[in-house]
């Protein structure tokens, strides 16, 4: 069997098209390309999902957090404190069992506890929280400049949010926020080890790998692989990341504005 | 005091109390202590790894350098658990094919057949005859070998930062007082990049408490092992305290016992950093300095 077949079998394999059973024995390299190539669908959806929903959530704990009344601020702190203080795989277990116990009350919760909704969830609050914690931090350095003469120019309420005290928080959390974007993509491979079962083997990159290693008890060729498609996609990310940043920094002569500094971190 | 020979008529309290404190759920306490050895043991190893790994990165002898801004590259670019599960299997070959170099020089069957990884009986690790705890505890030094080489590299990537943090002039000073670089290095280098590596490290910490659950996919019986045993429905045909699916609140448990451990480590290293800053010359040491005159 040629290569362009294995692709055609397997290319989307992990979204359930194409051939169903997986190799079994004389397990070549373009299957394994192939299958680990397919299942990195999962982690890019998984990741483009809670990112971008993430962001909204984020801002508004973020805003939540710097407010002066408790009654705003005290659920913001507890939800960062909450998500960023235990460990993601715990969560992911809590979660998947939470949701598996709420699946007898109502058949409206039956989508909940598979990985593509109640994983998706999960990550999405806890992105929400990591990066809230960013744009706290960012929301606390806007230059008192700025809202001074926002102030002179009449601009209060939303519009000076909007205008004034939003962009430059982006502007200034935006290196620190890529890093949460790459750590989030990296995190997305936690999800099949962590009681969100893969229906039909339809797996993320890593389960695949870990399949084939399994297979084969050889470990220096899925994983290096999976390595190489990982670099592949934070590079793109940090592509994506890096023009958003330029645009945010526009206005800025060139000496004042921020780089990326790249400072990856792991398991949340 | 009732005790706990017949759980089927107890109630309410006693029967927690009694359902709380049977074999297994020691078995959870003890895992609990699992993950604490492996803390005190990781943390400081690590270290010796960060260390190492920043020291050759510095070094002005290439190939080490090269090796050292290797090691910190790569773990850094790479999903940590992805190397979770890469070096368990990797390092366990590579401890059983170098006793296979040395144990069985005269074996001439190739070591990978197909799909299998085959070396000679006396080679294997650990040794099948041993007693289980022998398997336990060397599937818990590959464990903690795993963590300090991927933590290493994190702090190394931090140590590296601090001893480029230290203001140029200290070491231009010691230059000047004739020190020799070794003595530079560990004399003036070494003690005052701590206070610049603290905050990395302590973020460093907390991810690492973070990542004790990751040794159930090791393969350890640590609590999540324990927490999905005990969580899962029991009828009563099998035990006597028969509950229904309580993994959940298993789970919430867990939950709270790292988020309250967390906390802890938050308060203990901001009192270490207050302590640090004494007398430094930075804006943190400048403000305690005002504060107390």
């Amino acid at each position: 069997m040629s290569c362009i077949d294995t692709i055609l079998d397997y290319g989307l394999r992990s979204v359930g098209i194409g051939e169903r059973l997986l190799p079994r024995t004389d397990f070549t390299l373009c299957q394994q390309f192939t299958l680990i190539g397919s299942g990195l669908i999962w982690n890019v959806y998984f990741g483009i999902v809670a990112l971008s929903l993430g962001f909204f959530l984020a801002t508004a704990v973020a805003v939540g957090k710097a407010s002066p009344n408790p009654l705003i601020r005290k659920p913001s702190e507890w939800f960062i404190f909450v998500f960023r203080g235990s460990p993601l795989f715990i969560q992911f277990f809590f979660a998947y069992f939470s949701f598996l116990a709420l699946k007898p009350v109502a058949p409206f919760f039956d989508p909940l506890s598979s990985a593509w909704l109640g994983a998706t969830i999960v990550l999405f609050l806890n992105t929400a929280a990591y990066s809230g914690e960013i744009f706290y931090g960012a929301l606390l350095s806007v230059p008192k400049g700025d809202l001074e003469a926002a102030d002179a120019y009449g601009l209060s309420g939303t519009p000076r949010f909007r205008r004034i005290v939003w962009p430059t928080m982006l502007r200034l959390a935006w290196p620190a926020y890529t890093n949460e974007a790459i750590f989030l993509f990296h995190a997305t491979t936690l999800v099949f080890f962590s009681g969100f079962p893969a229906w039909q083997q339809k797996g993320d990159a890593l389960y695949y790998a870990n399949y084939f290693a399994d297979k084969t008890f050889n470990p220096f060729v899925p994983y290096p692989i999976l390595a190489g498609y990982f670099i592949l996609l934070t590079l793109v990310i940090i592509g994506l990341f890096g023009a958003v940043n330029r645009r945010l920094n526009r206005h800025l002569p060139s000496g004042r504005r921020s780089r990326l500094k790249l400072r990856m971190n792991l398991i949340r | 005091m009732p005790t706990c020979a017949d759980p089927s008529v107890l109630e309410g309290l006693s029967w927690l109390m009694c359902y709380l404190t049977t074999g297994k759920h020691i078995s959870l306490y003890i895992s609990v202590g699992t993950v604490l050895l492996l803390l005190a043991i990781t943390a400081p190893t690590a270290l010796l790894f960060g260390f190492g790994g920043a020291t050759a990165a510095r070094s002005r002898i290439w190939p080490l350098s090269w090796f050292g801004r290797g090691y910190i590259a790569v773990v850094r670019g790479v999903p940590d658990i992805a190397f979770f599960l890469f070096f368990v299997i990797a390092l366990d070959q590579a401890f059983e094919w170098l006793r296979h170099q040395v144990k069985c020089p005269d074996w001439d069957e190739p070591i990978r057949q197909g799909s299998d990884f085959i070396v000679c009986a006396e080679a294997k690790l650990p040794l099948s005859t041993s007693p289980q705890w022998v398997h336990e505890t060397y599937g818990f030094f590959v464990a903690v070998l795993t963590f300090a080489i991927v933590f290493g590299a994190f702090a190394a990537n931090v140590l590296y930062g601090a001893m480029r943090a230290v203001p140029h002039a200290q070491i231009e000073t010691a230059e000047a007082y004739g020190l020799s670089p070794r003595q530079t290095f560990w004399r003036i280098l070494v003690p005052q990049m701590w206070v610049y590596a603290l905050p990395g490290l302590s973020n460093l910490w907390m991810v690492l408490i973070k990542a004790t659950p990751l040794l159930f996919l090791l393969g350890i019986e640590d609590i999540v092992y324990w927490a999905r045993e005990l969580g899962a429905a029991k009828t009563p045909r099998f035990t006597d305290y028969p509950h229904g699916d309580w993994r959940m609140w298993y789970f919430l448990a867990l939950l709270v016992f790292y988020l309250a451990f967390t906390r802890v480590s938050e308060v203990v290293l901001d009192r270490i950093m207050a302590r640090l800053t004494r007398g430094q010359a930075t804006l943190a040491g400048e403000a305690q300095r005002k504060a107390g005159a």
